[in-house]
């Protein structure tokens, strides 16, 4: 295909034009067939899903969710220390990420020095680039040692009347898994605020410090006001890569089925259960079907998840988020 | 009061870029002092003996990665450039909320949905397998991110061709497409970064080896799953070598990632 083609190139001749309406037909067939591609995938992964976790659907239904016996030998199966894992993991990520997140995206949208802002977030968001294994193994054998030998104890000592903090430390544990995952979704909530922030027009922050207010005043009634709905969005999506999160969670969640009350103590988690079972299952079990199962629910919650997410910020993008 | 605040701000900064130090500080320290030619031209020897490489798994990787962007990358390029042509249509409204849909769905459900597919199908765990996974998480991710650049062509460059009596299909390819060729080639190199880490979606599909394997039909090894499988393992001869699988992995993803960001905020005065 020529570049820069000669003018007789060009459609003029009735011939010509004829062949480039051919062209553009042949040309916008392929274009739909693969627009098509991602809803006929995702139609497929749908049914896949369904058809897989039909036979455990059929014996367990909506109790899958409610009992906590998980026997792949005796082939009872029970959800809710998984359903449990992930919530819980997600939950104290998110405590800790929110805040620290959308100090950062403030701070780099309002406060920091012009020169500053992009290499920051630009550092900050190669930390959503490093694969979730290597943060499992630096989890394994740098953070859990770190925590284990003084983090922990001292959360022990000096807050062991909650029951949260109490019990045997153990490496692997609920509460190293919500860490790892902290440090994992939040540049992915950062960037997201940030881009919303930069989003608010500047007229919001110019009327707000007309009317007499400092930089921070202006930030908490101008400026994060009109962007609340897209702030609530990049949570909400934050929350999502939390929930699906699989590697890091699996090599530091301690794997075990069971719902503890303290934090130190391993549990597990929907994505963790699929990895580590998954290939063992065979072909056309029960347990695959389960662990099917178990896709499907996350598959479905992420989905909620995110379209709530991505409903919240095009609102904020409309201007109507108040 | 502002200045409590930026100082708590300040110290959330510190908080949030400390982990990227930490990280690469104990991958260098604890991956590149076995790092070695041999490191990259052997392959395992049999646990409890010293040596042994990661050849087999860079090929793994290389040949899953490679045969996933063959099917995901065209495929996600010209559905970008469907939504943007036809931007108002029905069915671009419909496949770019599918697109983000699929980009939120967690890996390890695109995993046991290439499972079902492939490995069920054919009856046995195949690096084919692993690649259909890769494929799917691809296409969404470089389908947004040709709609976002082409979106970012002047529409006078496009009417231009057109009024001189340029076909639609000439026009978008070889103006418009061409025009963001730079900003789309970075951006997939951005999603083959991403999709080589994956690990999540090959547990169960190419399943890992211990042996250098061309036959894509087969189980095969992979960087990612070498770094679990090892950093899980039982020998401190296997930490080793998954801390140093780890530091190549991360070169490589973060060498991509720094270049695709750096190109296109040159050409394009922004992130993408």
């Amino acid at each position: 295909m020529p570049t820069t083609p000669p003018p007789d190139d060009v459609a003029t001749s009735d011939a010509s034009l004829a062949l480039s309406a051919w062209g553009d037909r042949i040309f916008k067939g392929l274009l739909v067939a693969s627009a098509l591609a991602a809803p006929a995938l995702l139609v497929a992964l749908l049914w896949q899903l369904l058809s897989g976790a039909a036979p455990a659907i059929g014996a367990f239904g909506f109790s899958f969710i409610t009992d906590s016996i998980w026997d792949p030998v005796a082939e009872k199966f029970g959800a809710l220390p998984l359903v449990f894992g992930t919530l819980l993991t997600s939950f104290l990520a998110l405590l800790l990420a929110v805040p620290l997140s959308l100090g950062v995206a403030i701070y780099l949208t309002e406060f920091a020095p012009e020169r500053i802002r992009q290499p920051i977030a630009m550092v900050i968001e190669l930390l959503a680039a490093i694969p979730s294994v290597v943060y499992g193994l630096w989890g394994i054998f740098v953070m859990i040692p770190i925590l284990q030998s003084s983090v922990y104890p001292f959360l022990e000592a000096n807050f062991g009347w909650l029951p949260i903090f109490q019990g045997p430390i153990y490496g692997p544990s609920v509460l190293s898994a919500s860490l790892i995952l902290t440090i994992m979704v939040m540049p992915f909530i950062m960037s997201v605020a940030r881009e919303v922030l930069l989003a608010v027009p500047a007229g919001q922050r110019e009327a707000a410090t007309a009317l007499g207010a400092t930089r921070w005043e202006a930030v908490t009634t101008a400026i994060v006001p009109y962007a609340k709905s897209g702030i609530v969005g990049a949570i909400i999506l934050g929350l999502g890569r939390a929930l699906g999160e699989t590697m890091a969670v699996t090599m530091l969640i301690g794997n075990r089925h069971d719902i503890a009350a303290s934090l130190f103590a391993p549990g597990y988690s929907m994505a963790a259960v699929i990895a580590n079972e998954f290939a063992e299952a065979g072909l056309g079990t029960l347990h695959a079907s389960a662990l099917t199962y178990v896709a499907l629910i996350l598959f479905a919650v992420t989905v909620l998840v995110n379209a709530a997410a991505r409903l919240m910020i095009w609102r904020m993008n409309r201007g109507a988020g108040k | 009061m502002s200045r409590i605040m930026v100082g708590v701000m300040i110290t959330a900064v510190i908080v949030a870029v400390l982990p990227l130090f930490l990280i690469l500080g104990s991958l260098i320290v604890k991956g590149a002092s076995s790092l070695s030619i041999s490191f990259f031209t052997n392959t395992p020897v049999p646990a409890g003996e010293d040596g042994g490489g990661v050849r087999h798994a860079i090929v793994g990787t290389l040949l899953i990665v490679g045969m996933a962007s063959l099917v995901g990358v065209p495929l996600g390029i010209a559905a970008g450039i469907y939504t943007t042509e036809f931007k108002g249509s029905r069915l671009a409204t419909i496949t770019r909320f599918v697109a983000d849909v699929l980009n939120g769905t967690p890996s390890i459900v695109v995993g046991v949905f290439a499972w079902t597919v492939v490995v069920v199908t054919q009856g046995h765990f195949s690096a084919l397998a692993g690649s259909a996974a890769l494929a799917v998480l691809m296409l969404p991710m470089v389908m947004r991110t040709t709609e976002e650049l082409l979106n970012l062509v002047p529409i006078t460059l496009r009417e231009a061709a057109l009024a001189l009596g340029y076909s639609r299909w000439r026009t978008s390819l070889t103006i418009v497409l061409r025009t963001a060729l730079p900003g789309i080639v970075t951006g997939v190199l951005l999603s083959v970064a991403r999709i080589a880490g994956e690990t999540a979606p090959l547990l169960f599909t190419a399943l890992g080896s211990q042996f250098l394997s061309y036959n894509v039909d087969r189980p095969m090894a992979a960087l990612p799953l070498m770094v679990y499988t090892y950093a899980t393992g039982p020998f401190e001869e296997w930490h080793r070598l998954a801390w140093s699988a780890a530091l190549v992995l991360i070169v490589v993803v973060l060498v991509l990632s720094v270049i695709a960001r750096v190109v296109t905020r040159q050409r394009f005065g922004r992130n993408v």
